[in-house]
């Protein structure tokens, strides 16, 4: 098994006060893309609105990819507990979860399952990922990421066969790199 | 500080993060970048080569700076020279650079390629699935040319791991869904539906996607697929919680692919076969049943998982709509939901209920839960909720709880949120018409919602409680005492002075009779409001006032005394002062014959669809959606009350894509409103000349013309119809010359161009079409020396066109210089269907000789086509619903041009529909469909060609739900090939 470092909690609070500002107030409401995988994007965020993985599953230009998260951060964020996790957003809907300080926030078509769209989101996540862990390997978090979801749709819902999918990877990494044969830390818990 | 050997190893990439993280301000980010990028870029260029681990590093440091909001301009060959390297994190990061920073850039693109298509002939089954997963995060056009072919064969290779069939699954159904020409159909089809019985439940997992989304371009083809989910399905749902061991998630069994197995049957209808249907029922039932049951766990992910379930089970038994018994047990189990103390689920039940409401065996189980979503209307402390609760009331709404229901969303109205106010408003409106037995309650609802909400009564709304008033006599002595009560409150909405004004203006005689209503008062009341009001209000009230001295005689000299004053006859506004003396002028000069013609009650209204509805079907969202399967389910109410007349094409078709002919209106049109002129639901004589093109004399000014003569022949004509005074008579301008037609025809296909040119003169067309709404330059340019004077192009409306099309054109100069150019910007709104093109008559003097043109614009009704993809199966199911004679129009005819397939394509995207694929089994014969947007209507259409290269003849088929339209649209279409 991999390593299960506890997350360094007590950075959180170390971290600059400032998520805000790429993200105006002002977000007008633009015509939705044209969109068509089941999930249409993923995006990771703080409560300060700093955008910690963005992953999206249909073209859309950069400029249309930072209005979108604009445009979210701040729908999501102004969300109250007990609110419902499901937001209507143009002709989607859009899936949040808060996990303490992070947000993960998903698009769906109008006709999908928003309750299995919660769980993705629960299964990526597995455990409590605090968000340094998530920075400090963001390109873990990809990489794992693709295992669970490709193309919007769901590849694989065990977490056993992701597991192995990343350490045969890792054995391939151990048998081709000599120099550097450390273990991975995924930063993740719960493996 | 977090330690920074963290990561494998990238200790640099470590100490950067941990830096940028530690800037205090943005500065200080932007800076902490700006030095790395330089170190990074000196790297790059330096004379040393790099190796692997640094180039690896550098380039996860670019990733990371553009993901944090940067751009990147740099590193896309480092990161393709790492895609070659053997060890595995190496590739792993070139890979994850390309798949979020690739862009179209051709050389990187066959670099790339050739990678990856090493990685996917490698044998290694890691090294397969990250090549696998960069073609599927990309997933462009170019990767699909690429690779498309070879990717089923990987799928289905006997010898290729599941984990490389997962990934391949998925990856082509990305390559598909982009591109779905460029996958070809073929032996491996049969074999991806046998992967329903793979042993491995991630293969499943992966391909049941994929299946899905075939079977809807070919369900035929799929069919097979249907027996094997449902037996798939049953395995899982009656698994124990623990059989599937690593797929059992929180106690639920394989939750995401029950769900996705239920949604892969909700694309066809119930199973032909009875043993296969009762499994699938049993299957039904027991996801029913479990329902029922205490929770295995507390969590909230086991209850999550288990009703995500139960909610797609849900979906596929109202898609069915076929098992009462099924149908009503589902509405039992929303009932209990509705009332969960979790939002999300109160939430979806409210959700899933309007779609049950529409299904005739659930409407009265529905029916039952009113009182409890009323109480979610008022008591849900999330608006989405509340929302859904809305909706659900509206969807749930017939003759019997009309009052009731109308009432709780009057009064939810008072405190709803300003976003969904306007919604509120349109489904009060309908749902009051719809069902109202007794008009008076009409009237009262329609002036409650103006007195509560008045900023969110559109015109529409007002419009049509005045159509309505004027069409039914046994509500006008109603309206007119209940609008004189609503003036009297001190402080009230324009939008009731308006109501208020109209109707007092046709009907107040009748109210005249009790002196606290007397004629003196009725005015002094309105009139009291006059000088809070806007224009286009004060307008609206001086047509009442020259209508009072119509209707009492006695306040003639009042009301001349007002329009006489400065303040109206020397108003600043024109139109004010225009109608001010006008109307002076006609209650001075007509007699009272005159005017009692000229100022009769309004004729009744043609009926037609409520222009409400029509707006509520453009507004967004699923109420929108609901209130057209209201509209299906019950459609013996919807005649009674005229005007909610379902338009074929919206609404008849039950399937629940049944939108892809419009009913999920389109998003609202990016070009400026065009502002609504003639056509509008009240053919206006009140609003009429201010929103007008001025392109003739106003209304009223052909109107006192024509008084000149002691008795107009029929001023009530031009009263109520502005439209043949509004441009010069067609007999004004000479006929079009004898080229037109073909001038036309070229831009049939096409919407920019050379329209006209001769020795003097070229004009040029620029115009973009969107909805029903369109905007044309034409560019006059001068070719001689020599100046053109009294230049004057305008656009005349033969015959009725003017009701079916409005064009708002801007005056240009009159002079044009010799070798100069004219721009004059045209606004175009279709109003409804039309078979003629407007006129473009254009006149000017060269060296003093008079010269005169006229052409036909271009403009034709295929213009405001919207395309429209659709599946085969949708394709065919709409076809048969157009089976009626008259909707079809069919004609044989001989190529004019060589047969070009890519041109055909060409003509027919740019003659407007959508051209789908794999619908036709002929791949030589083009299939297409679209709408075409008018203000009033929208009409479906569906096209085929047949092209026969032997005979070099065509055949072509429209169908469309109205029959001038598939004629017209054949005849366009056939001059083009």
């Amino acid at each position: 098994m991999l390593d299960c470092r506890s997350p360094p909690h007590s950075n959180t609070a170390s971290l600059p006060q400032r998520g805000d500002q790429g993200f105006p107030s002002a977000a007008a409401a633009g015509p939705a893309p044209p969109l068509r995988a089941t999930m249409q994007f993923l995006l990771l965020f703080s409560r300060q609105g700093k955008l910690g993985l963005q992953k999206w599953y249909v073209p859309l230009t950069d400029k249309e990819k930072k209005k979108i998260t604009r445009e979210l951060v701040q729908t999501v964020l102004a969300g109250k507990p007990k609110m419902c996790s499901f937001r209507e957003w143009h002709d989607l809907k859009i899936v949040y979860k808060r996990y303490a300080g992070l947000y993960f926030c998903c698009a769906i078509e109008d006709q999908d399952n928003e309750l299995i769209a919660l769980e993705i989101i629960h299964r990526y996540y597995f455990g409590s990922v605090c968000e340094l862990d998530i920075i400090f390997n963001f390109e873990k978090a990809y990489f794992i990421l693709d295992e669970f979801l490709l193309g919007g749709e769901v590849q694989e819902t065990s977490k056993k066969s992701v597991l192995k999918a990343i350490e045969q990877a890792d054995l391939l990494q151990e048998k081709t790199e000599n120099m550097y044969h450390s273990r991975v830390h995924w930063g993740v818990r719960a493996y | 500080m977090p330690a920074v050997s963290k990561g494998d190893g990238m200790r640099g990439l470590a100490v950067f993060i941990s830096d940028i993280r530690n800037c205090k301000s943005k500065e200080a980010e932007i800076k902490r970048i700006n030095k790395e990028l330089a170190n990074i870029r000196s790297k790059f260029k330096g004379d040393k080569a790099l190796d692997g681990y640094s180039k690896k590093k550098y380039v996860c440091k670019l990733l990371f700076i553009f993901l944090l909001g940067h751009d990147i301009d740099f590193g896309h060959m480092e990161a393709v020279n790492l895609l070659s390297s053997n060890k595995y994190t190496e590739k792993q990061i070139g890979y994850l650079f390309i798949s979020v920073l690739v862009n179209s850039n051709s050389e990187l693109i066959r670099l790339i390629n050739n990678a990856i298509k090493n990685d996917l002939a490698s044998r290694n089954p890691t090294f397969m699935c990250l090549a696998l997963h960069c073609i599927a995060n990309v997933g462009s056009r170019e990767m699909g040319e690429a690779f498309a072919a070879d990717i089923p064969r990987i799928l289905v290779a006997g010898d290729s791991m599941d984990s490389v069939k997962q990934s391949a699954a998925l990856c082509l159904l990305r390559l598909y869904k982009a591109s779905p020409d460029l996958v070809p159909m073929g032996e491996w089809t049969a074999r991806v539906v046998h992967l329903l019985n793979d042993q491995h439940m991630g293969v499943v997992t992966a391909a049941v996607s994929l299946i899905t989304c075939l079977c809807k371009k070919n369900p035929d083809d799929f069919k097979t697929c249907i027996s094997l989910a449902v037996s798939r399905l049953s395995r899982i749902v009656s698994s124990a919680s623990t059989d599937l061991q690593d797929y059992t998630y929180y106690f639920v069994p394989a939750p995401w692919l029950s769900v996705k197995l239920l949604r892969l049957l909700q694309c066809y209808p119930p199973p032909e076969d009875a043993a296969v249907k009762g499994r699938l029922v049993e299957c039904l039932e027991t996801v029913l049943n479990k329902a029922q049951e205490p929770p295995k766990s507390k969590k909230v992910q086991h209850s999550n998982a288990k009703n995500a379930i139960l909610f797609e089970t849900i979906s596929l038994i109202i898609h069915y709509d076929s098992e009462p018994n099924l149908l009503v047990r589902a509405c039992n189990q929303l009932g209990q939901f509705l009332q969960h103390r979790e939002t999300n689920l109160r939430y979806l039940a409210l959700e899933s209920m309007c779609t049950l409401a529409s299904s005739e065996f659930s409407h009265e189980a529905v029916k039952t839960h009113i009182d409890t979503v009323i109480n979610a209307l008022k008591t849900e402390r999330d608006v989405s909720v509340r929302q859904r609760a809305a909706d659900l009331l509206y969807a749930m709404c017939d003759r019997s709880n009309a009052k009731q229901i109308v009432s709780e969303m009057l009064r939810y109205l008072e405190t709803a949120d300003y976003a969904i106010r306007e919604e509120i408003v349109l489904k009060v409106a309908i749902l009051a018409e719809k069902y109202a037995v007794d008009y008076s309650w009409y009237v009262d609802t329609i002036l409650n919602l103006i007195r509560i909400a008045g900023d969110y009564v559109s015109e529409e709304v007002w419009y049509r409680v005045l159509q309505i008033v004027t069409n039914r006599d046994d509500v006008q002595g109603y309206a007119a005492k209940t609008v004189f009560e609503a003036l009297q409150a001190p402080a009230c909405h324009e939008n009731m002075v308006k109501v208020g004004g109209y109707i007092l203006g046709e009907f107040g005689n009748l109210i005249a009779g009790d002196p606290r209503s007397s004629p003196p008062v009725q005015f002094s009341l309105l009139h009291s409001k006059f000088h809070l009001c806007s224009v286009a209000t004060r307008a609206l009230l001086l047509s009442t006032y020259i209508k009072f001295i119509n209707l009492f005689p006695e306040t003639k000299a009042t009301i001349q005394g007002v329009l006489r004053a400065g303040s109206q006859l020397r108003n600043a506004d024109v139109e004010l002062q225009q109608r001010a003396v006008e109307y002076l002028t006609l209650s001075s000069v007509a007699s009272t014959d005159v005017l009692a013609t000229v100022l009769e009650e309004m004729p009744p209204f043609p009926e037609r669809e409520s222009s409400i509805l029509a707006k509520l079907k453009r507004k967004k969202g699923p109420g929108a959606g609901s209130a057209l399967d209201d509209g299906r389910r019950d459609p013996s109410s919807n005649d009674i009350n005229g005007g909610v007349e379902p338009t074929p094409s919206n609404v008849s078709t039950p399937s629940p894509s049944a939108d892809l002919l419009g009913l999920r209106a389109a998003p609202p049109p990016a070009a400026p409103p065009v502002p609504a002129s003639a056509g509008n639901l009240l053919v206006d004589v009140f609003d009429g000349p201010a929103a007008q093109p001025s392109l003739g004399p106003t209304p009223e000014e052909a109107f006192l013309s024509e008084l000149e003569p002691p008795a107009p022949e029929s001023p009530m004509a031009l009263l109520a119809d502005p439209a043949p005074a509004a441009d010069p008579g067609p007999e004004d301008i000479g006929p079009p010359i004898p080229e037109a037609d073909e001038l036309l025809n070229k831009f049939v296909c096409k919407n920019n161009g050379v329209l006209f040119e001769n020795q003097l003169l070229q004009i040029g067309v620029k115009s973009e079409f969107r909805q029903n709404l369109g905007r044309m330059y034409l560019f006059y340019g001068n070719k001689t020396s020599v100046q053109f004077q009294n230049f004057s192009p305008n656009v005349v409306h033969p015959g009725d066109l003017q009701t079916q099309l409005a064009v708002q054109t801007k005056r240009v100069a009159a002079q044009v210089d010799g070798g100069a150019q004219v721009q004059q910007v045209l606004n175009i709104e279709c109003l409804r269907d039309f078979l003629t093109p407007p006129l473009l008559s254009v006149r000017f003097r060269y060296g003093g000789a008079p010269q005169s043109l006229t052409l036909k614009l271009p403009v034709t009704i295929n213009k405001f086509f919207q395309p429209t993809e659709m599946a085969a199966q949708d394709f065919f199911q709409r076809w048969k619903q157009l089976s009626l004679p008259q909707q079809e129009a069919q004609k044989i005819f001989k190529a004019n041009h060589p047969m070009d397939a890519e041109v055909t394509k060409a003509k027919l995207l740019g003659f407007g529909s959508a051209l789908l694929d794999n619908v036709d089994p002929n791949p030589e014969n083009f299939v297409g469909a679209g709408i075409i947007q008018t203000k009033a209507l929208q009409v479906g259409c569906l096209l085929r060609l047949e092209p026969n290269a032997q005979a070099q003849m065509y055949r072509l088929t429209l169908r469309t739900s109205k029959e001038p339209v598939s004629r017209h649209l054949c005849e366009l279409l056939a001059q083009q090939f």
